[in-house]
C-alpha cells in the first residue's frame, strides 16, 4: 500500500463527482427529503420517527454508497481503466481504499447535514454525541463501499449492477429492525438478521439514540460493522486480477 | 534457429495463450530490437490485441517464453517501464483530458515537480494543449483515443504497446502521429510495437510482424519482406505469405 498513490485515487474520485453536480446534490438532499417525509408521515407518533429516523440515517450511506461505487467500479471494469491501472505501479489496496476514502469523505458531508436538520427542524433527540452518529455513519458507508465493489464483479452490465441493490440490501433492509424488532422474529430469521451487517448498522444508531454513554453494545455493533466492511473490502481486492482471461 | 539477442526489447520463444479453450497464439517465436518502430500487421481476430496483453502481462494462460526489457512479462519492476494503449481509449470520460493525466501520473509515481512538466509534454506530442481542460467524454472519438495515447507517453517508457492507435484518425493526424512514433524512438530511445489491420501503414514501420490466425507468418524488414516475396507493397507481400501457408496447410 503506498498512501501517495491511495490519495491520489481518492482525488481523482472526487474529482470524477465533481464534474457531476447533479449526482452530488441527489446524494446530499434526497436523505434530508426522505427524512422530512418522514417527520409528516408519523405526524402524530413522535417516538416512532425517532427510532425510524434514526435507523434511516444508518441505512442511508449504506445504500447510497453501494449503489455509488457498484457502479463507479464496473464502469471501472468496463471502460478499460481498471486493466490500465493494474498494468501500472499501483497496488489493489491503493485502488480500494482510495474509493472507501472517497466515498466516505462523502457520506461524513451526507450523515452530517441529513443529522443536522433531523436534530435541529424535525426534534430528533440523540442522546448520545453526534460524533459517535458520524462515526456509525462513516462505517457503513464503507460497508456499502466495500459491497458495491465486491458485487460489481459479478455484473457484466449496468442493468445487472443494479439489480444487485434489491438482491443484497432489500434483504438486510427487511431483518434489520426497522420494520419489526429483531427479536420479535421467526426465529430462523432473528438468526439471520444476527449474520447481517446491516443489523448492527441499525442498532448502533439506536444506541446513540438511547444512551449517552458508549454502552458496551454500542462498541460491539460498531466493530461488527468495520470487521464486515474489512473482510468485504478484502473479498473484493481478491476480484482485482492484473491478469484476465 | 534465431540468434537470440539478450538485448532485444522483447524475446518470445515457444509463446503460446489458450483463451476460453482456444489457443489463440500458437508456439509463436520472435523478436523486437531496442529503440525501433516495429509493426504489428494481420488481419482482425488473428492474435495481435492478446499478444500485446500477453506483452503488457494483463493475459492469463500465458506459456512459454516471453522476456519484456529482459525480465517475464508482466514482472512488478516493468509496470512503469511499459506504456499500454488499448483499442478503446481507457481513460476516465468524466474528468478532463489534464485530470486524466494528472492522476495516471501520479500512479507512475512521477515526482510532484517533474509531474507537470510530463503531463505538459504529453498533450504537446498529443498535440491536445488547446483541449486540456474539456471533459474527456465531451472529446470527439480520435481526441479520447489521443488522452489514452498521452497516458502512455508519461514517465517516458521505455517500451510502448500501442493497439491501433491510428484507427480512425484523419491522414494529417495519422502522419504526424507516426512522426511522433520515430521521434520517440529515435530521441527517447523507446520501443515502440504498434499494431494495425491497415497494410498501408506497414511501410513506416522499421520492422514488421505479419500474423495470422496466431502464428508469426513473417518477422523482417518492409523492404526483405517486399524483396523475398518479390512483390511490389506490403500488402501483396502479405497475401502470398498467406497463399504460400494455405498451400503448405493443404499439403499437410
Amino acid at each position: 500500500m503506498n498512501t501517495h498513490r491511495t490519495l491520489a485515487t481518492a482525488r481523482r474520485v472526487l474529482r470524477q463527482l465533481g464534474h457531476d453536480r447533479r449526482t452530488i446534490a441527489l446524494l446530499l438532499l434526497v436523505p434530508v427529503l426522505l427524512l422530512t417525509l418522514l417527520y409528516y408521515v408519523f405526524d402524530s407518533d413522535r417516538r416512532a420517527f425517532d427510532g425510524i429516523g434514526a435507523s434511516l440515517l444508518g441505512i442511508f450511506p449504506l445504500i447510497t454508497m453501494f449503489l455509488v461505487t457498484s457502479i463507479a467500479t464496473l464502469r471501472e471494469r468496463t471502460s478499460g481503466t481498471l486493466e490500465r491501472l493494474l498494468s501500472m505501479p499501483l497496488g489493489k489496496a491503493d485502488l480500494i481504499l482510495g474509493y472507501a476514502l472517497a466515498f466516505g469523505t462523502l457520506a461524513i458531508a451526507q450523515a452530517a447535514l441529513a443529522t443536522g436538520v433531523a436534530v435541529w427542524f424535525l426534534d430528533l433527540d440523540f442522546a448520545g454525541s453526534p460524533w459517535l452518529l458520524l462515526l456509525v455513519a462513516l462505517l457503513d458507508a464503507v460497508l456499502g463501499t466495500a459491497l458495491g465493489l465486491f458485487v460489481s464483479a459479478f455484473a457484466a452490465t449496468e442493468f445487472q449492477v443494479v439489480q444487485f441493490m434489491p438482491a443484497i440490501i432489500f434483504p438486510q433492509l427487511l431483518l434489520c429492525g426497522l420494520f419489526a424488532p429483531r427479536d420479535s422474529m421467526q426465529p430462523v430469521l432473528e438468526a439471520v438478521s444476527n449474520v447481517l451487517p446491516m443489523s448492527y448498522a441499525v442498532d448502533g444508531m439506536n444506541e446513540v439514540l438511547r444512551s449517552s454513554d458508549i454502552t458496551g453494545d454500542f462498541v460491539r455493533d460498531v466493530v461488527v460493522v468495520a470487521g464486515s466492511a474489512a473482510l468485504v473490502l478484502a473479498l473484493g481486492a481478491v476480484t482485482l486480477r492484473r491478469r484476465t482471461p | 534457429m534465431m540468434n537470440s539477442n539478450a538485448d532485444a526489447a522483447i524475446r518470445a520463444d515457444g509463446l503460446t495463450v489458450v483463451r476460453g479453450g482456444r489457443t489463440v497464439l500458437d508456439d509463436l517465436a520472435f523478436e523486437v530490437p531496442r529503440s525501433t518502430v516495429t509493426g504489428l500487421l494481420g488481419p482482425s481476430g488473428c492474435g495481435k490485441s492478446t499478444l500485446m496483453r500477453a506483452i503488457v502481462g494483463t493475459q492469463a494462460k500465458v506459456t512459454g517464453t516471453l522476456d519484456v526489457l529482459g525480465r517475464p512479462a508482466g514482472s512488478a519492476a516493468l509496470r512503469s517501464r511499459v506504456g499500454y494503449v488499448t483499442q478503446e481509449p481507457s481513460v476516465y470520460a468524466d474528468l478532463t483530458a489534464r485530470q486524466n493525466l494528472d492522476y495516471f501520473a501520479s500512479v507512475l509515481g512521477l515526482a510532484r515537480a517533474d509531474r507537470r512538466d510530463q503531463v505538459e509534454r504529453a498533450l504537446t506530442d498529443v498535440d491536445l494543449t488547446s483541449h486540456a481542460d474539456v471533459l474527456t467524454g465531451n472529446l470527439s472519438g480520435g481526441q479520447r483515443s489521443r488522452v489514452s495515447l498521452a497516458v502512455a507517453l508519461l514517465g517516458a517508457p521505455e517500451l510502448l504497446v500501442l493497439d491501433e492507435p491510428t484507427v480512425g484518425l484523419d491522414p494529417v493526424l495519422r502522419r504526424d502521429l507516426w512522426n511522433l512514433f520515430h521521434r520517440l524512438a529515435a530521441e527517447r530511445d523507446t520501443t515502440l510495437l504498434i499494431s494495425s489491420h491497415v497494410m498501408d501503414e506497414a511501410d513506416r514501420c522499421e520492422r514488421l510482424l505479419l500474423m495470422r490466425a496466431g502464428r508469426v507468418l513473417a518477422d523482417d524488414t518492409p523492404e526483405a519482406l517486399r524483396a523475398r516475396t518479390n512483390t511490389p507493397t506490403i500488402e501483396d507481400a502479405f497475401l502470398h505469405l498467406v497463399d504460400t501457408a494455405r498451400r503448405e496447410e493443404a499439403i499437410r
